[in-house]
């Protein structure tokens, strides 16, 4: 069995909400209105939310106080934790978010009793309130609060103990809550991404594998790049990244584990191999084979040992893979019928059926996390990404452009990311765009960038 | 864990001796050049020692590449002629090796290039080996669209780029 290393930044969130039982000032135990539908907002069209004007000022602190999270303090931190927050609607072009630095800034003790008329005068409908504070063994409370400014009522609180280095989750724990509260839609900002870092003239690219957290923050080389790699995957839990290299001069998926740096290779196999992918309950590992020319996909037990499962047989390439939210179909690619075409099975590889039929090639399919749709690169001269129902239908481009490939999920199905290359001088970036093709716009990123896996949700 | 522990030292392992090898760093000249082939054999006296790598290439005099139209992978007659003379070499020098490098053009998707450019490495090995230099002898490695030579992006440079290369190893 392969150890898990316990050092994932994940399972140093301990505590879970705070809710009520945050001692001292903040919150007097306002009957919780959590359930209470009535008047809170129900608006189910998207663009109605969307419209929502939300006030985030900074959060309050009990005392100033140093912390290792940053280098003046409680009270400084509580604008950074408002101002990530704030960044995460506005980037993502969620709701219409004013921001900490153009706020006034409340007390510690109107954090639990906001001074409506005050945010009612500035057209606020909605206000995020927050608090943090440095417990006496260096661990950070942060709390956050969501308010009807209308009816003067609290929505939503949460609470959340976490490292001082990982403040920032704190944030985009906060600002999770709020977008699932008024979206009604699944929480997607506590989440990382990998992604292959690109620099260098296209005749020399130099590649190497990098990860961010969703909103860019906390980026880190993981490779030197003095070998080329190429499409990362994170498994489910964060601890590991499946990526290819070129390492022994010739493709082969290493399984990275994050706590410990150790690499191993995924198969014993001296022929190439590409294409990882995670089941999502990450125990097992799909993984594409090239033999004599003939590519296959193939699945093994993530936890090394047990013999790899040969699950394509045809005299084509077949490609790929991405499982079904509930690991039991698997969607990929195969050129069998002549050219590049997505198909599903079942996760056994049984009962292979094309579903893509409307022209064009079709390549690098992703299923949703909420399993209504796949995602995948169209091909008609230029490359573009697009959506269609699981049983092929309902085709949708999601972009327009020269060569935008390999679309992958945000945690809630709700916005695709892929990668954009520029025509000419080959340079790569990572956009995102949301369901609606609206909300189009490039991650930024320390150099170029290609191949983004968005993980899940952080627990 | 039973899975081979190849645990190479951390990410950031230098050992880069196995892919020292560079593909060929400039352009080839283009398919259809027939400007004085060189004969066979070995040429003056201070050129490159026979059977290396740039004795190879040399004389070779560019059908050490061989091309293929977009998504295809089968030897044309222009590609067989090529191949016929990497393999009069590799017969003439039987104690070489060497490795197909099999690429794409920069207009598909990166992983079906991979697999596209092992199987345009393999129809080219496929092919020495029918002319009968042994397979142990023969290697291939598909670099997708990783590694182009032509740096444009027009039909000019991926026809360039969707290419075979022979390369003798010393």
């Amino acid at each position: 069995m392969m150890v898990r290393t316990a050092t994932m930044l994940a399972l140093l969130l301990a505590a879970a909400p705070v809710a009520a039982q945050v001692q001292a000032p903040p919150p007097a135990p306002v009957a919780a209105p959590a359930q209470d539908e009535g008047l809170s907002v129900t608006v189910t069209d998207e663009s109605a939310w969307q419209d929502l004007q939300v006030a985030i000022p900074a959060f309050a602190t009990d005392r100033e106080q140093p912390t290792p999270a940053n280098s003046q303090g409680t009270t400084a931190l509580g604008l950074e934790l408002a101002r990530v927050i704030y960044n995460d609607l506005k980037n993502n072009a969620l709701f219409r978010p004013t921001g900490p630095d153009s706020l006034p800034k409340p007390g510690y003790s109107e954090i639990t009793a906001p001074a409506f008329g005050t945010w009612r005068g500035r057209s606020a409908e909605d206000l995020v309130q927050g608090f943090v504070r440095a417990g006496a063994d260096g661990r950070l409370t942060v709390g956050c609060y969501l308010y009807d400014v209308a009816l003067g009522e609290e929505l939503t609180r949460g609470g959340w103990v976490v490292q001082p280095s990982d403040w920032r989750r704190a944030a985009h724990k906060c600002a999770d809550l709020v977008y699932s509260r008024l979206s009604g839609e699944s929480p997607f900002f506590d989440s990382k991404i990998a992604y292959i870092a690109e620099t260098g003239p296209k005749d020399h690219r130099v590649k190497r594998l990098a990860i961010m957290d969703s909103d860019g923050a906390n980026h880190r080389f993981i490779t030197n790049g003095q070998a080329t790699a190429l499409t990362p995957r994170y498994s489910p839990d964060y601890s590991k990244i499946a990526y290819v290299s070129f390492l022994n001069g010739y493709s082969r998926i290493y399984v990275y584990d994050i706590g410990s740096g150790r690499q191993t290779l995924v198969t014993q196999s001296t022929n190439p191999t590409f294409a990882p992918r995670w089941s999502p309950d990450g125990r097992t590992i799909l993984y594409s084979m090239a033999i004599g020319g003939n590519t296959d996909i193939y699945s093994v037990s993530a936890s090394g040992g047990g013999t790899p499962r040969r699950l394509t047989d045809s005299p084509g390439i077949d490609v790929g893979g991405s499982f079904s939210p509930d690991g039991s179909k698997v969607v990929f690619e195969s050129d069998r019928s002549g050219n590049q075409q997505i198909y599903v099975m079942n996760a056994d590889g049984t009962n292979q059926r094309r579903i893509s039929f409307f022209g064009g090639r079709a390549a690098t399919p992703e299923w949703s996390p909420r399993g209504d749709l796949i995602a995948f690169t169209h091909i008609v001269g230029d490359l573009r990404v697009a959506v269609m129902t699981p049983s092929g239908g309902g085709l949708r481009y999601l972009t327009n452009d020269w060569q935008d490939e390999a679309p992958t999920w945000s945690p809630n199905g709700r916005i695709v990311q892929f990668f954009r290359t520029a025509r000419g001088s080959g340079q790569a970036s990572i956009w995102q765009v949301d369901l609606t093709g609206k909300n189009l716009r490039r991650l930024p990123t320390p150099v170029g960038a290609s191949d983004p896996a968005w993980g899940p949700v952080l627990p | 864990m039973n899975r081979l522990a190849i645990t190479l030292a951390a990410a950031s392992a230098l050992a880069l001796t196995a892919c020292a090898k560079k593909p060929p760093a400039q352009l080839p000249p283009p398919p259809q050049d027939t400007s004085t082939p060189t004969d066979n054999g070995p040429v003056a006296n201070n050129g490159p020692i026979p059977g290396s790598e740039e004795h190879f290439k040399s004389v070779m005099n560019g059908r050490d590449v061989i091309y293929f139209d977009t998504d295809k992978y089968d030897i044309d007659s222009e590609d067989a002629a090529a191949l016929r003379q990497q393999a009069q070499y590799l017969l003439q020098y039987s104690n070489i090796r060497a490795t197909v490098e099999g690429h794409c053009d920069e207009r598909g998707t990166r992983e079906y290039n991979l697999a596209l450019g092992e199987r345009r490495a393999n129809a080219a090995k496929n092919y020495l080996v029918s002319l009968g230099v042994p397979a142990a002898r023969l290697t291939t490695v598909s670099y997708g669209k990783e590694r182009p030579v032509a740096l444009g992006s027009n039909e000019q440079a991926w026809a360039q780029n969707r290419r075979a290369v022979t390369i003798v190893l010393q």
